[in-house]
């Protein structure tokens, strides 16, 4: 393994990867490590869905700039990603769900986005397979261009890419420790050898915060369990990703056909419990089934959980920490890290590249929290 | 067996598919299960996994313990929506 390396990316999901051929392809010499296989944490496991839709305005800036950079992506890494453009729907049950669903509109149309509030007639003309009943609708808001990707094929396309601009994507080593001499990072140690090396991106997911604290940053992240479900492949029936924050619940058809989704679990304590439940199952089946009762017979195949990495505002943690010259967070996505990956892994290569900041790596710094007045993203689901 | 063999039936995957994977460099079950869906079909990989590792085992020069098998996951036959709803908790 090289002793050497300009910049070390701990974590090879989509976050890793991305920075790792952006990086590369800039001539900087970048070494990603990963402890077990490309794609094995949070990447692999996601609901692999696109929403431009937010409560904060940097979150939908974030994700609109995003969906720009997912769109010419196949032709960029010259690989395909499986990115299906079918929009979200996210359903509105009350009128105080539909105040803020407004206000959430006038501040995504104010960003330049395509997104309407919509009565019930049209949610079933959108989504058929719908019951406006059963799932208790009232209107609901459609943004056209929010859709999902394959995470997998994704990221693999900008390992690929990252590789043939010279980047190290290291699998199977773990890390075990970082130096640092004064303010400034020595290297990373792993149980593979030393790296030396002035800058590290900690892109971990929830194993972020164990990465920050051996340099005695404290971030606050909590990983917090997210059970999810897939169906055989059936007939092409429906092409929105549905969500409602009421409910708790997601799906949606993948292009093989498959029908994914996810529903919350009230009672979830913070923690790493791997283990999938029956309550999730039963759960999410009665609810899918009163948002879609046609799907009675559909057979579910496989269930899995992964983590969200929890933050006080459900908001990222990016950009460069006071304390530690060269140490920064691309981490505490709160379960949104696939669908922000692309326009946040640009403004972090910006940054150590040509040291450009922007309003967006500053209001969304760990300092942030210092503030007790922090601004908390709304719309979480699943 | 030959290369037109269907090792993974739910997928649609040949013997010659995945031993190009691996010479690509995907190496382990879990990374071919990433890159080609292997083993993510109904029957949830109950044939391929194991074809596949004797695979992986003939062309690196390794036992059959030496290689993980990837995540067993729930339900262990596929069970209908309406049948997990159904359910008293």
């Amino acid at each position: 393994m090289t002793k050497k390396t300009d910049v070390v990316i701990i974590g090879g999901g989509i976050n890793g990867c991305s920075l790792a051929y952006q990086l590369a392809k800039q001539d900087i010499d970048v070494m990603l490590l990963e402890r077990q296989h490309l794609c094995s944490g949070g990447t692999g496991r996601c609901g692999a869905g696109i929403r431009q839709q937010w409560s904060t305005k940097e979150n939908a800036e974030l994700a609109i700039q995003s969906v720009k950079i997912f769109e010419q992506l196949d032709k960029e890494l010259n690989a395909e990603i499986g990115l299906r453009q079918g929009g979200y729907l996210i359903a509105i049950h009350d009128e105080k769900e539909l105040k803020q669903a407004e206000k959430n509109v006038a501040l995504q149309k104010s960003l330049g986005l395509q997104v309407s509030v919509i009565g019930p007639d049209e949610i079933q003309k959108i989504v058929p397979i719908l019951d406006i009943k059963g799932m208790r609708a009232i209107a609901a808001t459609f943004c056209p261009t929010d859709g999902h990707a394959d995470p997998f094929k994704t990221t693999d396309a900008y390992a690929q890419a990252a590789r043939r601009h010279g980047a190290k994507l290291q699998t199977y080593t773990k890390v075990t420790g970082i130096k640092k001499k004064k303010n400034t990072i020595e290297c990373v140690v792993t149980n593979k050898g030393k790296i030396k090396t002035s800058t590290v991106i900690n892109a971990a997911g929830p194993h972020s915060k164990e990465i920050a604290e051996m340099i005695n940053i404290k971030l606050p992240i909590k990983p917090l369990r997210k059970e999810i479900l897939v169906t055989e492949r059936v007939q092409p029936l429906f092409k929105p990703m549905v969500i409602s924050f009421t409910d708790g619940i997601y799906f949606s058809q993948q292009e093989g056909g498959q029908i994914l989704g996810g529903i919350s679990n009230p009672n979830e304590k913070n923690g790493y419990f791997s283990d999938p439940t029956f309550f999730f199952l039963q759960h999410m089946a009665q609810t899918l089934l009163r948002y879609a009762p046609s799907l009675n017979t559909v057979n579910v195949i496989r269930q899995w959980t992964g983590y969200y990495d929890m933050t006080p505002d459900a908001r990222p943690i990016l950009g460069e920490v006071k304390g530690v010259s060269g140490f920064l967070q691309c981490n505490g996505f709160s379960g949104h890290g696939f669908m922000l990956s692309p326009m946040v892994t640009k403004l972090l290569t910006e940054y150590i590249v040509d040291g450009k900041t922007s309003e967006i790596l500053h209001n969304l710094s760990l300092d942030r929290f210092t503030d007790k007045n922090i601004e908390k993203e709304a719309y979480v689901v699943g | 067996m030959t290369e037109k063999t269907f090792i993974c039936r739910c997928e649609d995957l040949t013997k010659q598919e995945i031993e190009q994977a691996i010479d690509e460099g995907y190496t382990t079950l879990e990374e071919l299960k990433c890159k080609l869906r292997l083993g993510m079909g109904p029957c949830q990989g109950r044939g391929c996994l194991l074809l596949t590792r004797r695979i992986l085992c003939q062309k690196q020069g390794k036992k059959p313990t030496e290689i993980n098998i990837p995540t067993t996951r729930p339900p262990e036959i596929p069970v209908s929506l309406g049948t997990l709803a159904s359910e008293q908790p």
